[in-house]
């Protein structure tokens, strides 16, 4: 966090200044570790099994905060009988088809859902979709009514389920595994169940590189099992606190810049499975289940009306039609090999620098080498605009500048001082942001860009009749008269509207369901909340309650903190004085407190839904997670993730080390592009694993910025850190006779990088399963422009993707290090062949 | 041999080995300057001393040298300069904190007697009959002006070198003025030998030797550890080399008395000592501050000391 | 002028001749809560528009900028150390002596016997000490370095011709001279911020505080509270340094919260302006003066005149 995210850090500090202990765990020791408590170092890729022996710490110490588990989670509720877990059946869940390597989920459900289970087919195209990633806001389907046990006892309630589940994750088992003392493993144990409770909460922070994994979803699964089981969800000082890569992360999945996403995590329709207005809205409200939900059309259709105004009508389901929809997967990997395949022709890249920044660097510069044509908008001229001219592939002579047929637009882009907006942190916050200087030259914002884009579209397509045109013809597109759209406009359509009177909505409680309500993002309603720009609030901390909610404004309805009826117990009371928050006070009869309640502000605590009620109405006086389909935190999840329930220790898909739990190495639902230009090192127990030895990691480093676009172009920050470097234990720069600031390469099934060598204590080998395994450490920031250049860490890795999500698996990978440069030109591909083919990799029957 | 084992190795930490003072910015300019600074005070007394005992040629030879040195001392301040154009900053102001503002007038003073001096002996080719009457004893009293004036100069230098962070020159604040002195006379008997030789250039080479020996070996031996950068390296090389010059140039002035050739070669070592002896301090000092053990091993051990001696 | 007092505590701002100056102003850096960021080197280039000071990997850790310069008036040194337990303290949470959890890859059983080693990573942004007796100021003989009315030392770059004295007369090998600008440079403390009431850039961009600006007086005694509470959590190596008006500069205006001894952080342990036994120098070039007149007296005695 530290690195990354130093100026956050300073509320660790603060922290820390109090009293609090800071415990870090990472592969490697940063200057997070430095400022820590406690440096807990584990191996890459085995943090399910870490966290996995703390819920087990937990379950069978009872540290569990009872009263809350019992109140707000699932656990009291029974699973199908027909559920098998992957301790009976050595590492798979019941239902695996071994053929579309999916689930069948319907065993997975609670009991007498049997039926509401996704099936394999479902579940593969819902990993082709990545519709996983709905769940960020929605709360999977799952209906209201479920058999519970609330003593636990019952060998099928959750509570039971996740016990066995995770008995095997002992301490003795996460030293072998995770190569963590167990001492050490206890310690964070106890420090994180004696800081949880009543009286007192734990945070739990992650930077964005957790969910880098092929496993990355359940990785943070188990965080949150842990938090729930402490009883740290929707109470001041707890959480799980995603820390975003880059500023307004966040913004860009709420007004999603992903293909299978619109604005509010509306889901983009699926061609054959939302065929119809009607059978989309279904399958974003659910009609039998419990929540906010419900009322998905009212969402959707001011949705549509704020993108076409008066062309939507009930008539043409409000535009519904002209509705981009999938076809199956459409993510950027997928992207990337259809564009060498030669299916894709033309390509944005906003402020993104894939030639550098995504996993499989090669397999990005060859697919845009294989484009007609490509738009770069950057602050400099990035590699993925000069990787026809400069890039590696050049040297080696896979890309000949004078036959690359990719014509390069390149647009030179306003800087966030430049320019005026919002960014959304990951606290859900929208901040506003005045523009401090103009642009230089030619630049120019994204807002302007694609104003003028779609105006000169619209002017070209003003005389088509064509039908497939009419989706952009009928755009609302007034943001202002000047050359420079207004964004305050962009912030008001956003929030939505009144078509009537023209009155911006408070809440997105008034948004209709009849096309009278226009409004680009629900959650985002009441941004502009009395007319007032409610994101550009700058009233000082010391001014107001120490939850701030005058400074900016957070989604939903300017709450700070999600689910926050947890922080009072079920009868409405704060759980302590200490740790009190949102409560109901009776005299009132409403919920009140230091943010805003997360609870219908007059349903008190007693309130029992009637039989048969569904939506808003079924939510119960005690159910804190109103946005889940049954109104409680999920121990156990028995709908929405594509690779399991529970989250489980599978080796990463490159690992040297034999998956020490199960038969099943790694996560068998994982994404794998199995192509020749995208092969995955060979993994212990199969042969030729010994061929790459070592275990890499990448990240950021604090004095540069991702793929280095906005920091290697900038001799202040370029002169902190100068050059790519590989970071290694002294034990290995022994085994592989590499010196301190001597250069080294590393390489992989699918390229070799040099770097200068870091000799470091910070990095150590670790014992697991009674072998010493190296760990490795690389920046990726660097690439071939800018006032310093590199070669480029991602390069070196595939892409294998996490199955919900489709995130790459870029933190963890394996390797061979050699002391020296690389081989250059030509003779580098040879270099690599000649690694597959040791690896077993080069086929020459060709496959 | 020199029992070196009296300096224990020294066990220090710092930070990568890199120095905490930082070496003088100067060049070898700065030393050039030393030597023909104290070249021109050196000469400007062998001048005085002729004039004073009517020895005409050990007068002009005196005078001459004086300007020459006087001339290239300017020189060599001015380039080592960041901002030579800017050398006229020096007489803004004046500064008894800095031996370099002090001495900036001392030289600046020095200069115009010296000058004054210097062209009167030019006064007979002088066409004014008037100037040439009245240089000859205007140039006389500035001769004595600068003779008066010259062992500032010719010490003022130790002060600037003292006055500094950098460990070795710090140290060794009480003999250099002499070692600075002594050179400065050695230097001026020099030319006295080559040009003139007689008995005070003879006595003048061999006191200012002595003098300059004396205080050199105090320098050299009589700080502990950072005695050590003007023993060892390249700096150890030039003292040692600048010792064996000046004391042969002494002993040449003796013995070679009845030798024009001996005295000046006599004169000429005792000239290429002072020099050398110039460039051996001021690269012992660049040596001391270039390794933090210069800077570290003394301040720990006078913290060491205060905290013993307090209770 | 004041008296420019050559040594001891005094307040240099009505040393150097300021009548009714307002209180000093300096740093305290607290570098148990630096985390590396060097946004401090960054922010103060932006500002004072110093240039960059070369590209080079030097391999000191995470520092590659290697020391202050005429070209990086913020440093942030980082020094990677294997230490023992007992310098670390314990936590007072925490039942063992504090163990940071650095793995082996012996086997149990195998790993040697002793105290148990562990590892630290320092970091510190260090920076201009603003002197009470500044050696630089001290010595230079333009008067291009002077004193403000907040006892900080700057240079006027108008004046400065470069002399390179300074360089020499700091005790902390702070100044320096720029090359291809043959000027000297150092921190101004954001001269022109502070006198408009702002807080200098590099501790306004600190993010964790470690860079504390204000009235010294008062950051004296926040540092001393930080330290007692330092002590008090388990860090005995906590330790001021150049807090002390009696030290060898007078105290410093920018002073440190170090985590080890200074010189591991590239400081000199005990610094002394040169300037205080000035009086004593003079004394020595006086007697080697007077043997000089002496000498040459000498020399020519006995001779007509």
């Amino acid at each position: 966090m530290a690195e990354a995210h130093p100026v956050g850090f300073q509320w660790v500090i603060e922290a820390k200044k109090r009293g609090a202990k800071i415990i870090h765990v990472d592969p490697r020791f940063t200057r997070t570790s430095a400022l820590a408590h406690s440096f807990v170092p584990v191996r890459a890729g085995a943090d399910i099994a870490f966290l996995g022996g703390v819920v087990n710490y937990i379950l069978s110490n009872e540290k569990d905060f009872r009263e809350y588990v019992l109140a707000y989670t699932n656990a009291s509720m029974i699973v199908s009988e027909e559920f098998q877990d992957t301790e009976d059946l050595d590492g798979l869940f019941s239902g695996f088809d071994p053929e579309t390597r999916a689930y069948d989920q319907s065993s997975w459900q609670y009991a007498g859902q049997q039926d509401e289970g996704q099936e394999e087919g479902e579940s593969h195209v819902d990993r082709e979709t990545a519709s996983g990633l709905e769940q960020e806001s929605h709360g999977p389907p799952i209906p209201a009514d479920v058999p519970r046990d609330p003593t636990l006892q019952d060998p099928r309630c959750v509570y039971q389920v996740l016990k066995r589940h995770y008995a095997r994750y002992t301490p003795e088992v996460v030293e072998r595994l995770c190569g963590v003392p167990q001492d050490k493993f206890l310690e964070v144990c106890e420090a994180w169940t004696a800081n949880s409770g009543r009286e007192r909460t734990t945070a739990l922070v992650y930077s964005v590189g957790w969910t880098q994994h092929s496993v990355g979803v359940q990785y943070i699964r188990t965080g949150a099992i842990i938090q729930l089981l402490l009883g740290n969800m929707g109470r001041p000082g707890g959480g799980v606190m995603a820390l975003r890569g880059h500023a307004s992360i966040q913004g860009s999945t709420d007004i999603p810049t992903l293909f299978n996403l619109l604005p509010g995590y509306l889901p983009m329709p699926h061609v054959s499975q939302h065929e119809t207005f009607g059978q989309w809205i279904d399958a974003i409200r659910h009609p039998e289940q419990k929540g906010f939900w419900a009322n998905a059309k009212s969402y959707a259709v001011s949705l549509l009306k704020s993108y076409w105004g008066d062309a939507a009508t009930e008539e043409n389901d409000y535009g519904y039609g002209w509705l981009p929809r999938l076809t199956g997967d459409h993510g950027t990997y997928q992207q990337v090999l259809d564009m060498i395949d030669g299916k894709i022709k033309g390509y944005f890249l906003l402020g993104q620098n894939p030639a550098v920044g995504s996993a499989h660097g090669r397999a990005q510069r060859l697919g845009m080498a294989n484009l007609d044509w490509l738009v770069v908008r950057d602050l400099f001229m990035i590699e993925s605009a000069t990787f026809w001219k400069n890039g590696p592939e050049v040297e080696t002579g896979e890309i000949v500048p004078e036959q690359c047929k990719t014509e390069v637009f390149f647009m030179p882009a306003a800087s966030h001082v430049e320019k005026e907006g919002t960014f959304t942190q990951t606290q859900r916050m929208l901040q506003w942001r005045e523009k401090a200087v103009n642009p230089p030259g030619d630049a120019r914002s994204e807002l302007w860009f694609f104003y003028h884009l779609g105006r000169r579209l619209k002017a070209r397509l003003g005389d088509s009749d064509k039908s497939r045109d009419e989706a952009i013809k009928n755009l609302t597109w007034e943001y202002g008269s000047s050359d420079e759209p207004e964004a305050e406009l962009v912030l008001k359509e956003i929030n939505g509207y009144d078509l009537e009177s023209g009155k911006l909505l408070s809440s997105f409680t008034e948004m209709k369901p009849d096309g009278s309500t226009a409004g680009g993002c629900w959650i985002y309603t009441g941004v502009y909340k009395d007319g007032v720009n409610q994101a550009a609030r700058r009233k000082p901390g010391s001014e107001q309650n120490y939850v701030a909610p005058e400074w900016g404004w957070a989604w939903p309805a300017n709450r700070r903190t999600l689910y926050n009826r947890a922080s009072a117990d079920p009868e409405g009371n704060p759980w302590s004085e200490r740790k009190k928050y949102v409560w109901w006070d009776a005299a009132k009869g409403e919920w009140t407190g230091d943010d805003v309640p997360d609870f219908e502000k007059t349903k008190p605590p007693s309130y029992r839904p009637p039989e048969g009620a569904s939506g808003v109405e079924a939510i119960s006086g005690d159910d804190a997670f109103i946005m889940q389909g049954d109104g409680k935190g999920w121990l156990y999840a028995p709908s929405g993730l594509i690779d399991g329930p529970m989250p489980t220790h599978y080796e990463p898909a490159e690992s040297g080390v034999a998956n020490p739990l199960y038969g099943q190495q790694a996560n068998p639902t994982r994404k794998v592009y199995d192509r020749s230009d995208n092969l995955t090192n060979p993994s212990a127990p199969d042969r030729h694993a010994e061929v790459f030895p070592y275990v890499f990691s990448t990240s950021r480093l604090t004095e540069h910025h991702t793929a280095g676009g906005m920091s290697r172009q900038l001799p202040y920050l370029s002169e902190l850190q100068p050059e790519m470097f590989v970071e290694v234990s002294p034990a290995l720069a022994a085994e592989r006779g590499l010196t301190h600031l001597g250069w080294a390469h590393i390489v992989t099934a699918r390229a070799a990088i040099e770097a200068r060598v870091m000799v470091t204590d910070r990095l150590r080998p670790l014992r697991i399963e009674g072998r010493t395994v190296h760990q490795l450490w690389m920046p990726y920031h660097w690439g071939g422009e800018g006032v310093v250049t590199g070669d480029s860490a991602n390069d070196l890795i595939g892409i294998t993707l996490d199955p919900n999500v489709l995130i790459q698996e870029s933190k963890v990978g394996t390797c061979d290090i050699r002391a020296g440069r690389r081989p250059a030109g030509p003779g580098l591909l040879a270099y690599v062949k000649d690694y597959r083919r040791r690896a077993g990799l080069e086929d020459d029957s060709g496959k | 041999m020199k029992d070196r084992s009296m300096v224990p190795k020294a066990e220090f930490e710092s930070y990568y080995g890199r120095p905490i003072v930082r070496p003088p910015v100067w060049t070898h300019d700065i030393a050039s300057y030393l030597f023909t600074g104290g070249l021109a005070a050196g000469s400007a007394l062998l001048a005085a001393g002729g004039q004073a005992t009517g020895d005409v040629t050990l007068r002009r030879v005196g005078r001459m040298t004086t300007l020459g040195a006087l001339g290239a001392s300017t020189y060599f301040l001015i380039i080592d300069l960041g901002r030579p154009e800017r050398f006229h900053h020096m007489l803004r102001v004046a500064k008894p904190t800095s031996p370099m503002s002090v001495g900036t007038w001392v030289l600046a003073t020095f200069g115009g007697v010296a000058a004054v001096a210097g062209a009167a002996e030019f006064a007979p080719l002088l066409p004014s009959r008037l100037l040439k009457r009245v240089l000859p004893p205007v140039g006389d009293v500035a001769g004595f002006g600068a003779a008066a004036l010259a062992p500032a100069l010719a010490t003022y230098t130790a002060v600037l070198f003292a006055d500094t962070a950098v460990p070795s020159w710090n140290a060794v604040y009480p003999e250099l003025p002499f070692m600075f002195a002594g050179s400065a006379l050695a230097s001026g008997a020099g030319v006295g030998l080559i040009a003139a030789p007689g008995k005070p250039a003879r006595r003048m080479a061999v006191l200012g030797a002595g003098i300059e020996l004396v205080a050199g070996h105090r320098v050299e031996h009589g700080h502990g550890l950072l005695s050590e950068p003007y023993q060892q390296g390249r700096p150890g090389t030039l003292l040692k080399a600048a010792r064996l010059l000046t004391a042969a140039g002494a002993v040449g002035a003796v013995l070679g008395r009845r030798s024009r050739v001996v005295s000046a070669l006599s004169g000429l070592s005792l000239l290429a000592g002072s020099a050398l002896t110039r460039f051996g301090v001021f690269e012992a000092g660049v040596a001391s501050a270039k390794d933090p053990k210069y800077t570290v091993v003394p301040q720990r051990e006078r913290l060491e000391r205060r905290s013993a001696s307090s209770p | 002028m004041g008296s420019n007092s050559l040594y001891g505590p005094i307040d240099p701002a009505t040393d150097a001749g300021y009548v009714d100056a307002p209180p000093r102003m300096g740093f305290f850096t607290d570098t148990s809560v630096c985390i590396g960021c060097k946004a401090c080197e960054v922010a103060c280039k932006e500002w004072n528009a110093v240039p960059d000071d070369g590209f080079n990997l030097l391999g000191q850790s995470y520092d590659n900028t290697g020391g202050l310069s005429a070209n990086s008036w913020r440093h942030v040194a980082f020094i990677e150390q294997p230490v023992t337990s007992d310098v670390l303290g314990s936590v007072s949470s925490s039942k063992s002596p504090q163990f940071l959890g650095m793995p082996t890859s012996e086997p149990p059983g195998k790993a040697s016997p002793g105290p148990t080693s562990d590892f630290r990573w320092l970091m510190m942004s260090n920076v201009c000490k603003h002197c009470t007796h500044a050696g630089c100021l001290d010595v230079c003989p333009t008067g291009a370095l002077f004193r403000t009315e907040f006892g900080t030392v700057v240079v006027q770059q108008d004046i400065c011709n470069g002399c390179g004295y300074c360089v020499s007369g700091c005790p902390y090998g702070v100044i320096d001279r720029r090359e291809d600008d043959g000027r000297a440079w150092k921190c101004t403390l954001c001269y022109d911020r502070i006198g408009d009431g702002l807080t200098p850039a590099c501790a306004k961009a600190c993010p964790t505080e470690s860079i504390q600006y204000g009235e010294l007086s008062e950051l004296r005694e926040r540092a001393s509270r930080r330290v007692a509470d330092l002590h008090s959590q388990g860090v005995p190596a906590a330790r001021l340094y150049g807090h002390e008006e009696d030290n060898g500069v007078g105290g410093d205006g920018a002073f440190f919260l170090l985590l080890d001894e200074p010189e591991v952080y590239g400081l000199p342990p005990d610094p002394t302006v040169a300037t205080r036994d000035l009086p004593k120098m003079w004394k020595r070039a006086g007697l080697a003066a007077l043997a000089m007149a002496a000498s040459a007296v000498v020399a020519f005695a006995g001779r007509r005149g």
